[in-house]
């Protein structure tokens, strides 16, 4: 009796210690001493473990950026792989710090999340068979279709389907591995999801030259990283170190010329890299913010090439990704 | 101390009183109990209210927008998670009946084959049962649905199955060796036609029956069988009690049950028709299909679990002393009279238990059907509608409650059971 007592007590000191998980992510992370980073499960391109273990990828290069910020040190991040069913929970209970996944930014998500950013404009897609010769996404009418669960490329499938007036089988699977198997096996017909991720699972195939990507794109995915609601500091830090990327680019500072740049007497420049003003003290962070970022992982346009554009296995054009000034969209408000 | 003695009991403080104090622990206890459960409700609606995130059971009225491949009710992408969460239910139910049904089927005959003094018959179980109970069913719901998948042929190279596609073969055959007959076999599969029944890796495919008027003549015949069942099995029962002579129950039973709806189905002139399947597309259009998933599903969960009844019934089985078959041969009993009525029912009271375990665990193994995209409730409930809602506590907590109901109520079954075959014991 005794015994069941003390461990009732014990139980409510545990249920009362139990603060809301709100602001200071900054500051846990830099006792912690390094950032925990939700990402996809193995996705090339976005973010993939190599055969060593080490994770790789647009999505991994955003928390190493973060830790460059924060710790001048990008290999202080720890990765937690996290299926698209199960992606949400662990960064609403805190066990992650930011949720770089290949995400789309949507309103009812946004409303219990903070996105911090678009990384990657993309839109959804289908591939299938050569061997079924349809060249048009309208042409699928009937058509069994895989898809992974959990994503806004259900519903998108429910509504174009629906819109079309076409039939259609939707066979949902938890893992992205599950569904590019059951493409695979001849289950479905053609396997949807954004386009990004279609050339990436392409090269996961058998024979990828029998299989084709259709040209129609029927939605819009910005995909981008989020953060919990109620902590402004730190989804400031992570926006920023965005826009700082971003920015980088557009002003013609890449990982090989950053350390000339800290000469520069450009205004714009100066800002960037901590040489006038103290714009990376106002985030939380120090001065040479963007210069750690840059030097240890890059600009925006360096991580695009490196890991999805012209310079990976992917080979990915950058289409609206490309800067503003360059006619594409991709935009980020000035340093000052 | 003679009045200590005729005192009635001593007098004893009241926070001495052995009942007073088991009393007031627990009450104590259970007021510790409720305060936790109210401060973690309490801690966690605040924390999720701080983050933006709504509770309560509204969002079972929003529209779902996704689609499910297997809905026994009529469902679409604009019917509301509240369906979402019916059509997941029936899902489950779907495979937890169908599975318990035939494991126990297997299961008995497994574990029979076990017992049989053929020597190969019985280490043919042995193997079934080591094999199939020590691998993991997370595994063999996969390898079941990648080998079923890898080994059918797509929609367009369906399989028939038919008496057309055999002739045509043996006619092909013929023709190749220059037997004679081969245009006798063309010419007579040609004339019974394309097959009903397809094989591919979209699933089994199946004509649909549609049933035409008078229809429910045959129901209320067949319904009216089984009552007449019972009531001559009641008399049976009563005679056999009075006169001891015996009356084959059984098969009166099952010829009354077969034979009323058969001969009205007949007098009615057979009102019902197929709609067969025809491939037009991608997929065959009509008919009924049965997805590889459901059959990949039960097959695991059935191979499975029957390994485990197996075993029960053999222990059940080698529980009833060897005495008891002696005295019933010893008796004048037939074999088949002795199992019926000697052995089996006293193997029941050992084998219903154990027996509930393997329904239970069948029931919630089927959750593992997420792995191969089976829309059962968790699939669908638990898993895409939580994804899209966020409604983790809300969703976490009715799909619990709906496992642990499908629980209970089977453990209530199985437990009026055990009771109703342990009653004859008693007499």
């Amino acid at each position: 009796m005794k015994r069941a007592i003390f461990t009732l007590g014990l139980a409510i000191g545990f249920g009362l210690s139990v603060a809301p998980a709100t602001a200071q992510t900054l500051k846990k992370v830099k006792d912690r001493g390094s950032l925990i980073c939700g990402v996809s499960q193995g996705l090339p391109g976005f973010s993939n473990p190599d055969d060593k273990g080490a994770w790789t990828g647009l999505d991994v290069d955003f928390c190493r950026a973060i830790a460059a910020a924060v710790f001048n040190d990008p290999a202080k991040v720890k990765y937690t792989p996290l299926s698209s069913k199960d992606r949400f929970e662990p960064l609403k209970t805190g066990e992650i710090d930011v949720l770089s996944r290949n995400t789309t930014w949507t309103l009812s998500r946004d409303a219990l999340f903070n996105f911090a950013g678009v990384n990657y404009y993309d839109g959804q897609g289908f591939i299938v068979r050569k061997a079924l010769k349809v060249n048009s996404a309208l042409e699928l009418n009937g058509a069994s279709v895989c898809v992974q669960t959990g994503t806004t490329t259900e519903l998108n499938l429910g509504d174009y389907f629906r819109s079309n007036s076409m039939r259609y089988e939707v066979i949902a699977f938890a893992t992205a591995d599950e569904t590019v198997k059951a493409y695979e096996g001849g289950r479905c017909d053609a396997f949807t999801t954004d386009v990004s991720q279609l050339y990436s699972e392409k090269l996961k195939l058998a024979n990828a030259n029998d299989h084709v990507i259709l040209p129609e794109i029927i939605s819009k995915e910005p995909l981008g990283p989020l953060v919990r609601h109620g902590d402004d500091q730190w989804l400031d830090v992570v926006k920023w170190v965005h826009f700082a990327m971003i920015n980088a680019e557009e002003l013609g500072v890449h990982s090989k010329n950053v350390d000339e740049s800290l000469k520069s007497n450009m205004p714009e420049i100066k800002r960037l890299v901590g040489t006038e003003g103290n714009f990376g003290e106002q985030l939380g962070l120090t001065k040479d913010w963007v210069v750690r970022i840059v030097k240890h992982v890059g600009n925006y346009g360096e991580v695009f090439d490196r890991n999805v554009g012209t310079g990976s296995r992917l080979g990915i054009s950058r289409g609206i990704n490309r800067l503003w000034t360059k006619g594409g969209i991709q935009y980020a408000p000035p340093i000052r | 101390m003679k009045e200590a003695l005729t005192g009635g009991p001593p007098r004893v403080a009241v926070h001495n009183n052995p009942k007073f104090r088991s009393a007031f622990y627990q009450i104590v206890v259970l007021a510790v109990v409720l305060a936790c459960a109210y401060a973690f409700a309490v801690n966690a609606s605040a924390n999720l209210r701080a983050q933006g995130f709504a509770s309560g059971f509204g969002f079972l009225g929003n529209t779902a927008g996704f689609g499910i491949n297997q809905t026994l009710i009529d469902y679409s992408e604009t019917d509301s998670y509240g369906r979402v969460f019916v059509v997941g239910l029936l899902n489950t139910l779907l495979v937890a009946i169908i599975g318990c049904v035939l494991a126990t089927v297997l299961g008995f005959i497994i574990g029979i084959a076990r017992l049989s003094p053929n020597w190969l018959i019985a280490r043919l179980g042995g193997v079934y049962v080591e094999t199939i109970r020590n691998l993991p069913l997370l595994f063999q719901i996969l390898f079941w649905y990648l080998a079923v998948l890898g080994a059918m042929p797509g929609p367009r190279n369906s399989i028939g199955l038919g008496l057309q596609p055999i002739l045509a073969g043996i006619g092909d055959g013929a023709a190749a060796l220059g037997l004679p007959g081969a245009d006798a076999f063309r010419s007579l599969a040609a004339w019974i036609g394309p097959p009903d029944v397809y094989l591919n890796n979209r699933g089994v495919i199946l004509p649909r029956p549609l049933l035409g008027d008078g229809f429910e003549w045959v129901a209320i015949a067949f319904g009216l069988a089984v009552l007449l069942a019972i009531v001559l099995r009641i008399w049976a029962r009563q005679r056999l009690d009075a006169t001891g002579k015996t009356f084959p129950t059984g098969w009166a039973a099952f010829a009354l049950i077969v034979g009323l709806p058969g001969v009205v189905l007949l007098a009615l002139g057979v009102p019902i028709g197929f709609e067969h399947p025809q491939l037009r597309g991608f997929n065959f259009v009509g008919g009924v299909r049965l997805i590889p998933e459901l059959v990949a599903l039960l097959f695991a969960l059935v191979t499975y679990t029957a390994a485990f009844i197996a075993e029960v019934v053999r222990a059940g089985i080698q529980a009833v002393p060897r005495g008891q078959s002696e005295a019933s041969q010893a008796l004048g009993l037939k074999r088949g009279l002795a199992l019926r009525l000697i052995i089996v029912p006293q193997a029941l009271r050992v084998i219903i238990p154990p027996l509930t375990n393997q329904y239970l665990n069948l029931t919630k193994n089927s959750s593992l059907a997420v792995a191969i995209g089976y829309p059962d409730l968790f699939a669908v409930f638990a898993g895409t509608t939580l994804n899209q809602t966020h409604q983790a506590i809300e969703i976490i907590a009715i799909t619990m409650a709906v496992y642990l109901a499908i629980s209970l109520i089977t453990s209530i079954l199985m437990n009026w059971y055990n009771a109703r075959s342990n009653r004859r014991f008693e007499r």
